[in-house]
Order: structure tokens, then C-alpha cells, then sequence
């Protein structure tokens, strides 16, 4: 699923400025299961936003609302009036509904309330794992269902770098949390399925083309779309 | 200031400890202040970050949550999921800034009437000592706005224990 | 050997291939516009090693780059080692370096992944990682054997460079090593430098796996030293540096000694020691030594291992 953190108070004050009407729009799809950006808390940081108005004597109108999915047309215009009357829209969504939103109004005033950070695995609850960074060309079929290249911190293609040491990274996270070898994983697994082989192979460089330095990518089901 | 200032405390007590330890304050003839004025939950863990928020925004000038005894909660872990909110709300109010004092989690068993007492009569000093809440609005309600923000979640208030006619004396003994 | 047979030409290749015990050494650019550095630090190493490898922004830290500084080190009379690591530039700037370099007469290449950003002075920089170490390996041996880019197009005069890359025989999976330095002959790799040595049983034990393998016939293999300064370094490297193992009686043999000058004479007689003992392990053909911000140490070192004179082979 797509994660996103919300943004730091002060930033989103930044980006509201002196608009008087604001909607903080929550999105009920990804971003609620995160927790980040649902309805519930789309409540939450309007009813903060009127706190801090108060406290600092700035007349404003704060309303929150949320759309099923934020990504869909459809949803969008469950929403429409609540925009249409906004100075400023708040998105909660990841940077796939933040932008419909604005495509869709445009060109009302929509700012982002969350940073989209990745598409993870929810490890336990409250707790999301990056597992893909969408390039294009999965190749996990290779290196036993592990993707080096959004778990290894060089995305290395070839194996585990000179900094593995007892099954971990040489590289922390943000937070100074350890980081798992993404290539140790890999060779336990590959030797676990009898595939050390595999290990061996060489891998050519990848096709980035097929990701984003390729330009913005479109998908299109000829099959699929409307007749 | 201290003197002058009465503050409005907003307590959300849980049925099965906190609301019973403050009957039972009131049946041991303790005082405490006037000033809190308490919703009844049937778990502290029903209380969601948007509550305590909602009695702020309404002017509330500290809010407490009173749960059982860690480890011994009705619902096994309602009082600890409680305590990560309230700690969740002070970091959001230091973020805004608003002193994250202004917002507690309590614990005591249903026999503690004097640890009732005694939180009420602590977090009010606090409380004045803070100051009023920044956040002032004419005519509105803290009590009633956590209330309606609480939906079907409150239980109805039930009268306590002659406490209040004690606190209301303001001298028992 | 005549010299069409080489594949670069370059002095290292050529004592590499006389069966001579080869000694690189290493410099670090300065982190200012200041060649002066660079030249003092070649002057100092010229005679003393075979070549000097020229670190690549090292720990991710921003320095004059690997090729300008490898121009200057050979204006004054080393061979130069150019470092290229996959973290700051993609397939382009790699391809279009390595025939910049090759212009300015640099001959020997160490393909490296790279420290990670986070180690350095910019740890909000943008990785690069188009290719990793082994696909740099391929393509610059393509690029050299069969005159092509990477894409497939060909080029007319081809770069001529011998091939360095790194291996840490002390990282983990550790039944891994030497088959990932099989990967990396099997991409093209004409030499290796190991990481710096301080556990020398763990590293026999690599080598005896290397030449089961059979790979030390494949790839000439230097065995990495780094003179120690002080214990405190000593800690500092077991504690802070990836990829490190640094046994705890180096560290008591050092600490055994006053803080500064003792100290220093100790780390110096103990590289000496290991460089000797190194040069005994079947499969080894040289040293790297590393001299961390000590490069006056090297000269001393490389005499009392009884490496001098070093060999001419033009």
C-alpha cells in the first residue's frame, strides 16, 4: 500500500497562509489505513488548525471532509460543494490524490498536508516496511522474492557489498534502526529454495527507462477501456 | 492571577475504577476541587485523540484521562492504548504551541478514593499554575463539547456520592 | 610479455605480470582547489610504491575529483589508480570519465559501489546506483576488449585499462566472498585490493577459499594494510568502520605503548610484520597499503619490509 507521513505543523501553516476557508480533506483508502491521512485524522488537524487560530487570534473557517478515494474522479465529486467553498484545500491523500484533487478543481488553491514516503508492507500493526520502489523491471524472481533494489541501500544487483556484516547493513535508517542485508536475505532464501545458482548469475544493469527516469509513466488496457 | 483563575478541568473517567473512586471519595468525606467536571467512559481506551482536541478547542483549560491500574484493566489494555493518546495529544500541543501539561492519563483502582482525590487536587494546582487556556471561546461549553464529540461513546452521568455537596461546602471536617 | 600483450600497458600491470610482489598505495584528495596537496603526496610516495590508488570522494565525502587528481599524481612521477564509484554518477558520466581519464594517460581503474551517502558530508545527496560495482566491471572491460558502450554502440579507439575492483574478506555471508570475487573475475576484473587486514587467520582462511576456487590464478590479489597511528584509531576503526574486524590483541599491542611517537613506531613495526607475513600466503601479489592522512609513513614501512627498490619495468 502507499504510506505518507503527515507534514509538520508549522509547514502546513506556511502553505495555508492567510486564507480564511479552509477544508482539510481526509482520504479513506491507503493514507487512513496508515493512519496519516484519513478521515479521522483530517478531524484531527482541522480541529488543530482551529486551536492554533484561536490561540493566535486569526479568524478562520476550518472544515474537514473525506473522500472514499481521492485518486478517482468519481469520489471527487462526493466533495465538490465542500471544495467549492474552500479558500484552500488541506490533502491529506498521497501525491496521487493531492494531484486529482488539483487537476480536478483547478485551479483552486490544493496543498499538501502529507509527505507520500513509499509503497510498504505493514509489518505489524502500526509499523510499514518499504518493499517497492516501482521501477518498472521487477526481478525478484531472481533473487528469491527479495527486491535489492528498494531493500539493499545501493541497490545493488550482484550481491551483498562489503559492508554485510552478520546479516545487517552497513547503513542505518533515519531513526538509527538497523537494517537488514537485503542480499544476505536473499542468499539464505535462494539457498532455502535449493537456488544458490542463482546467486551467481550475472545480472545486467537494469533498464531505468522503464522507471521514472524514463518520464512519466502511462499505462494504457486497450482490452479494457470503454467501448 | 492564582485566586482569580478557576479553571475548567474536563476528566474522562472510566466506569470501572476512576468514576467509583471518585463515589468513594465522596463517601469518604475527602475534598477535592470544584473544578473538574467528569464524563463517565466505559474504558478509558474508547477515548480517541479527537476528544481530548475537541474539549481544548472548546476551552478547557486541562483535560485528564483516569483508567484503571496498569495491568488491570477491564478490557486488558483500554487504560494503556489511552495512556499512548494522551502522550500522542501532548506532542501535538507542543507543536502548536500550547503547554502538552494541559493534557494527563491517571491510573488508580476503584478503591483509591484519596488517589482521586489527590489527581484532581494535583492537576488543578497545575492547571492554575499554567494559566488559562489559550484558547477562549464565549458561550461554549468544554463539558458539552467532549461530550457531543464523544457521540454514544459517554455513558450517562450518574450522581456521586454526596461528594459534591462536600466540595461545595469546601471544608468537610 | 611483449607489450601488445598486455592490456594496458600501465606499471602495476607490468610488475603484476613480472611476478614482482607489488605495492600500491594510496592518496586521498584535499576537500579544497588546492593540487598542492596532491603533488606533496605523490612526491612523497614516488619510489616507493608501484602505483597510488586516487580515493573517489572517499566516506562519501566531497574531494578534488579522482581524475584531475590522478593527472597531477602522475604529472609528478606515480602511476595513478583512478577510483570510480557507481554512487555519484550513472552509466553516462562513468563511460564518459573513463575516456576523459584514459586522454589524460590514466591507465588502472578500481570500480567501487561506493561508501553510502550517509556516511558523508551531503547524506541528503541522491545515490546514483545506475550500475553496481560488477556491471562497471563488465562494461569498462567491454568498452576496453571490445570497443562498445554499454548501449552496444562501438567506438573507434577503445580506453586501454587494467581493472581493479575491491573485496572485503571480512564481510558477511562469509561463505560468500569468494564466489562473489569469482563474479567479479568472470565480469573482468584484473586485480583486487582487499580490504585493510588485521585479522590474519580469518583471512588465510579466505585465500584458502580463493584458491580452492582457483581464482588467485585469475586475478592478481593485494592484500590490503593500514598502518595504525594510535589505539585510538585502532578503536575508532573496530567500532565505527563497515566492514572492519580488527582483533581485540591488535588493539592491546598497540595500547601497550605511550600515546603518540611509541605508539605510532608500534603501528609501523606491526605493518611491517603483516606485510611480511602477507607476502608469504600463497595467491598474494602484493600490498596496498592504506596510510590514512599518514602517507610519510609509507616510505619507512616499504623499506623496513625490505620492498625497495621497487622494480623498473619499461
Amino acid at each position: 500500500m502507499i504510506t505518507a507521513e503527515r507534514k509538520p505543523l508549522d509547514e502546513i501553516l506556511e502553505l495555508v497562509g492567510d486564507k480564511k476557508k479552509i477544508l482539510v480533506a481526509g482520504c479513506d483508502t491507503c493514507v487512513a489505513i496508515c493512519l496519516t491521512g484519513g478521515e479521522k485524522e483530517a478531524e484531527i488537524l482541522a480541529s488543530e488548525l482551529r486551536i492554533l487560530a484561536e490561540k493566535d487570534g486569526r479568524a478562520v473557517e476550518v472544515e474537514h471532509t473525506a473522500a472514499i478515494r481521492q485518486c478517482e474522479w468519481e469520489y471527487l465529486d462526493m466533495i465538490a460543494d465542500k471544495v467549492a467553498a474552500a479558500d484552500v484545500v488541506l490533502s491529506m491523500a498521497c501525491g496521487i490524490g493531492i494531484q486529482s484533487l488539483a487537476e480536478k478543481f483547478a485551479p483552486k488553491l490544493v496543498m499538501p498536508a502529507v509527505n507520500t514516503n513509499m509503497l510498504g508492507m505493514p509489518q505489524e500493526h502500526a509499523v510499514w516496511l518499504e518493499r517497492c520502489v516501482a521501477c518498472g523491471e521487477c526481478r525478484i524472481g531472481l533473487t528469491g522474492g527479495i527486491c535489492p533494489v528498494v531493500r539493499c541501500s545501493k541497490s545493488l544487483m550482484n550481491g551483498p557489498c562489503g559492508g554485510s556484516h552478520d546479516g545487517l547493513c552497513e547503513v542505518t535508517g533515519p531513526e538509527k534502526e538497523e537494517i537488514e542485508c537485503a542480499w544476505a536475505l536473499i542468499w539464505e532464501r535462494l539457498k532455502a529454495q535449493g537456488r544458490e545458482e542463482l546467486m551467481f548469475t550475472d545480472r545486467p544493469p537494469k533498464d531505468w527507462s522503464k522507471s521514472s527516469s524514463g518520464g512519466p509513466r502511462k499505462m494504457v488496457r486497450e482490452e479494457a477501456k470503454p467501448v | 492571577m492564582e485566586g482569580t483563575f478557576e479553571p475548567e478541568i474536563i476528566v474522562f473517567a472510566c466506569h470501572y475504577c476512576a468514576y467509583a473512586a471518585a463515589d468513594l471519595a465522596g463517601s469518604m468525606r475527602l475534598q477535592y476541587p470544584s473544578n473538574i467536571r467528569m464524563i463517565k467512559l466505559p474504558c478509558t481506551g474508547k477515548l480517541e485523540v479527537i476528544h481530548l482536541l475537541r474539549a481544548i478547542e472548546a476551552g478547557a483549560d486541562g483535560v485528564y484521562a483516569a483508567g484503571c491500574l496498569e495491568g488491570e484493566c477491564h478490557y486488558l489494555k483500554g487504560n494503556l492504548w489511552a495512556r499512548k493518546r494522551v502522550n500522542h495529544v501532548k506532542d501535538l500541543l507542543a507543536e502548536m504551541g500550547i503547554e502538552p501539561e494541559r493534557v494527563e492519563m491517571y491510573n488508580m483502582s476503584s478503591a483509591e478514593g484519596a488517589k482521586f482525590a489527590a489527581a484532581a487536587t494535583e492537576f488543578t494546582q497545575r492547571i492554575k499554575e499554567l494559566g488559562p487556556n489559550p484558547v477562549k471561546r464565549e458561550g461554549v461549553s468544554p463539558h458539552a463539547a467532549a461530550r457531543e464529540a464523544l457521540g454514544g461513546v459517554a455513558m450517562p452521568d450518574e450522581p456521586l456520592a454526596s461528594a459534591a455537596a462536600i466540595v461545595e461546602e469546601g471544608h468537610a471536617e | 610479455m611483449t607489450a601488445t600483450e598486455y592490456k594496458a600497458g600501465s606499471n602495476l600491470e607490468k610488475v603484476l605480470a613480472s611476478g614482482a610482489f607489488a605495492v600500491t598505495g594510496e592518496c586521498g584528495p584535499p576537500k579544497s582547489a588546492d593540487g598542492s596537496v596532491i603533488e606533496a603526496k605523490a612526491k612523497l610516495l614516488k619510489g616507493y610504491v608501484d602505483a597510488v590508488n586516487i580515493t573517489d570522494n572517499q566516506t562519501a565525502v566531497v574531494r578534488v575529483c579522482s581524475m584531475a587528481s590522478g593527472y597531477v599524481a602522475q604529472q609528478n612521477g606515480v602511476e595513478a589508480i583512478m577510483q570510480m564509484t557507481c554512487r555519484d554518477r550513472n552509466r553516462l558520466a562513468m563511460q564518459a570519465d573513463i575516456l576523459g581519464a584514459s586522454t589524460l594517460g590514466i591507465k588502472n581503474i578500481l570500480c567501487l559501489t561506493g561508501d553510502h551517502m550517509s556516511f558523508g558530508n551531503h547524506p541528503q545527496a541522491k545515490g546514483v546506483h545506475d550500475l553496481d560495482a560488477i556491471n562497471l566491471i563488465k562494461m569498462y572491460k567491454d568498452m576496453r576488449d571490445e570497443k562498445k558502450f554499454q548501449c552496444g554502440d562501438e567506438m573507434t579507439v577503445a580506453p586501454e585499462l587494467y581493472i581493479g575492483c575491491a573485496e572485503n574478506p571480512f564481510a558477511d555471508p562469509f561463505e560468500l566472498r569468494a564466489l562473489r570475487l569469482r563474479k567479479k573475475i568472470e565480469a573482468g576484473a584484473d586485480f583486487i585490493q582487499t580490504q585493510c587486514i588485521f585479522n590474519i587467520p580469518k583471512f588465510k582462511q579466505w585465500m584458502q577459499e580463493v584458491r580452492a576456487l582457483g581464482l588467485h590464478k585469475e586475478v592478481k590479489i593485494l592484500a590490503g594494510i593500514t598502518p595504525i597511528k594510535g589505539a585510538g584509531m585502532a578503536n575508532y576503526m573496530k567500532k565505527f568502520v563497515p566492514g572492519m574486524d580488527v582483533p581485540q590483541e591488535i588493539i592491546d599491542r598497540i595500547s601497550g605503548q605511550e600515546k603518540g611517537a611509541p605508539q605510532q613506531a608500534e603501528g609501523k613495526k606491526l605493518a611491517v610484520e603483516m606485510i611480511k607475513e602477507l607476502a608469504e600466503v600463497e595467491g598474494v601479489a602484493g600490498v596496498h597499503i592504506m596510510a590514512v592522512e599518514w602517507e610519510v609513513a609509507v616510505p619507512e614501512i616499504v623499506e623496513a619490509a625490505g620492498l625497495l627498490p621497487r622494480p623498473a619495468v619499461a
